[in-house]
């Protein structure tokens, strides 16, 4: 006979309710680390599509992400030329904002030669931009549909492919786009200020502009030979993959990461408070029967069983529940939340620890109880 | 009523005093009692004057100060200590306790309260259910195995109470007030019931009480007064 069953069992509505609540805290608990990995992952998203080794950018930048920065883009070439480098690709980003059935889309525009590294790492329908002119390839959060059009600039281009999980780090949806098209957008000016720089002289300076130069390299090259390589033309910096995404997880998002880590540790606390202060109340409002049961002979196994597994029975409930009511709807969340079996195994244990040990409170009440006080003055 | 058999409680100068100082109080003061097989006997006195904490030595709930017991012939408490020390083994096998107020476990129906301390007794499922039908039948509330406590009118609860202070065949059965939540009519059944369960298993039966109406039914009646006993052996009037 399994008393912590039987109990349970007695007043069922109520602990099921208690284990509905518990769910919807660790629910939260987990989309706060869904969040937080997400960020993270996005953040990388961009820097890793192109799976490139070395980024070659502007002297004395971090960019082009974290910083701004502008070279020529026939750096290119002169990279491509370097011992170890198999390939090499001009590419920019840039933010604009568009207007799509009457709403703002903000998109993060990469401009990149289709021969050439840069472009989306997998097309999950549609096709890769073949043409040159104003085709583009979106991300599916952008809401664009394959064959939709949408105005950048000056130009109007058409959607031929969808890619999935590319945004940037502030979670603006990708779109690729040639890098002559790109190139347009980020780089003519409007006809009253071409004007202007036509009347100084200096027009057309800066027509073959790129953000960075990203090359990939020989499986045995050694990435930091290379960089050297770049360094010492003085005018370029040179940054590996790793150094890339270093900068990214920690300077980009540094602060929001900290602040949803900071936000999920809070939670995690205050979970654990009120799974303590459940499993508490659970056993104090039991005592007068623990008195009766050790007054009738009951062994303090008995009664640690009982406490102990119904504390176990509501946090694993709760954390089932729970995880099953993130998995439903996180993929409705405006950015990405992520949800890696380690982090939710992870928090499994937190919860189960947190239980043993809020457990070991009314277990320390029960024990102390005296069987006498069942009998009653 | 004739005195068979040795003693199945006996109290050789048994105090309690709790607190020291000008806190003390001396709750039990040389108290010595024996009760046989087949009595059952009333504990009477004014609140306060030491009745549940002498059924709490008794039951082995409570340590006393000084003196010596012997439960049903094994020598518990000698000099004010115990010389047992796995107490609640010794309540489940000796031991039977009626509450006032019938301390059913909540969650468990009528036959699962009684079969529980067969169970923590070492009886396997089958069996200890068995029993508890056969006791709940022999207390005449087999009808309601299956209620829930909440379910039970007060009598009803008292009696699967009863049932489960006799799963075990306890030869001691302690009752504190066991008939103060019933009326009077209910109150002189329970009390049959308890003169039958002496009779038929040999059985002392030890009940507090305060309610004039059933005090025909016991064999002995000791008064407490301060902690002390004050009519050793005295047979209602
Ligand atoms: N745990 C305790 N601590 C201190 N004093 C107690 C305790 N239990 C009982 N007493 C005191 O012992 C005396 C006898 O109490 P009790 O046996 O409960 O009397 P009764 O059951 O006859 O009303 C009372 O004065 C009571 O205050
Ligand atoms: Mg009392």
């Amino acid at each position: 006979m399994n008393l912590a069953y039987r109990d349970i069992c007695h007043n069922l509505g109520r602990f099921l309710l208690t284990c509905l609540g518990l769910a919807l805290l660790l629910g939260v608990v987990m989309a706060m680390i869904g969040i937080y990995r997400g960020i993270v992952v996005d953040a990388l998203t961009i820097s890793r599509a192109p799976a490139v080794d070395l980024w070659v950018v502007e002297a004395n930048s971090r960019g082009p992400f974290a910083e701004a920065s502008r070279i020529p883009g026939d750096v290119r070439e002169a990279v491509a030329r370097i011992a170890g480098v198999t390939a090499a690709g001009g590419i920019t980003y840039q933010t604009v904002e568009a207007d799509h059935q009457s709403r703002k889309l903000r998109l993060y525009v990469i401009g990149y030669e289709p021969t050439r590294p840069g472009g989306p790492p997998e097309i999950v329908e549609g096709r890769a931009v073949v043409r040159s002119h104003f085709e583009m390839v979106a991300d599916q959060a952008s809401g664009l549909v394959l064959g939709d059009r949408i105005e950048l600039g000056r130009n109007t281009f058409a959607v031929v492919g969808l890619t999935r999980h590319q945004v940037n780090s502030g979670g603006d949806p990708a779109v690729y786009i040639t890098l002559g098209d790109a190139q347009k957008l980020q780089f003519d000016l409007g006809p009253p200020a071409a004007r202007v720089q036509i009347a100084r002289g200096t027009a057309g300076a800066g027509r073959d502009t790129v953000n960075a130069v990203i090359a990939r390299l020989q499986p045995n090259a050694s990435v930091d030979a290379v960089a050297e390589t770049v360094r010492r033309w003085k005018h370029f910096s040179a940054i590996t993959q790793a150094e890339q995404e270093d900068i990214l997880s920690r300077s980009l998002v540094d602060r929001a990461r900290r602040q949803i880590g900071l936000f999920t540790t809070i939670l995690l606390f205050v979970s654990a408070v009120i799974i303590a202060l459940i499993i508490y109340t659970m056993t104090m409002e039991k005592l007068k029967q623990i008195a009766t049961l050790k007054l009738i002979g009951a062994p303090d196994r008995t009664i640690v069983l009982m406490i102990v597994q119904q504390a176990l029975a509501l946090g694993l409930i709760g954390f089932v529940l729970g995880t099953a009511m993130i998995l439903a709807i996180k993929d409705h969340f405006p950015r990405r939340v992520v949800l890696e079996a380690d982090n939710v195994a992870g928090l499994g244990l937190i919860v189960l620890a947190v239980c043993i040990a809020s457990s070991g409170l009314g277990v320390r009440a029960a024990l102390r109880v005296d069987p006498a006080t069942a009998i009653g003055g | 009523m004739p005195l068979n058999g040795d003693p199945l409680v006996r109290l050789d100068h048994i105090s309690k005093h709790f607190g020291t100082g000008t806190t003390r109080v001396d709750a039990l003061r040389d108290v010595s009692l024996t009760v046989y097989p087949r009595q059952v006997v009333a504990l009477l006195g004014p609140s306060g004057s030491g009745k549940t904490t002498l059924l709490n030595v008794i039951g082995c709930i409570l340590a006393a100060s000084s003196g010596s017991m012997a439960l049903d012939g094994e020598r518990v408490i000698e000099d004010g200590r115990w010389l047992r020390s796995d107490l609640r083994r010794l309540r489940l096998d000796k031991i039977g306790f009626i509450f006032q107020f019938h301390n059913l476990i909540p969650f468990l129906d009528a036959t699962d309260n009684v079969a529980l301390v067969l169970r923590l007794a070492g009886k396997d499922a089958e069996t200890a259910r068995a029993r508890a039908a056969e006791l709940l039948d022999y207390l005449e509330v087999g009808n309601r195995r299956s209620a829930m406590p909440a379910k039970l009118s007060g009598g009803e609860a008292q009696r699967v109470a009863i049932a489960r202070a006799l799963a075990n065949r306890p030869r001691i059965i302690l009752a504190d007030e066991p008939t103060a939540a019933l009326d009077s009519k209910r109150a002189g059944i329970v009390m049959d019931l308890l003169r039958k369960v002496a009779i038929d298993q040999e059985a002392a039966i030890i009940a507090v009480t305060h309610d004039e109406k059933i005090f025909d039914r016991f064999d002995h009646i000791f008064a407490l007064r301060d902690g002390r006993l004050e009519a050793d052996g005295a047979s209602p009037a």
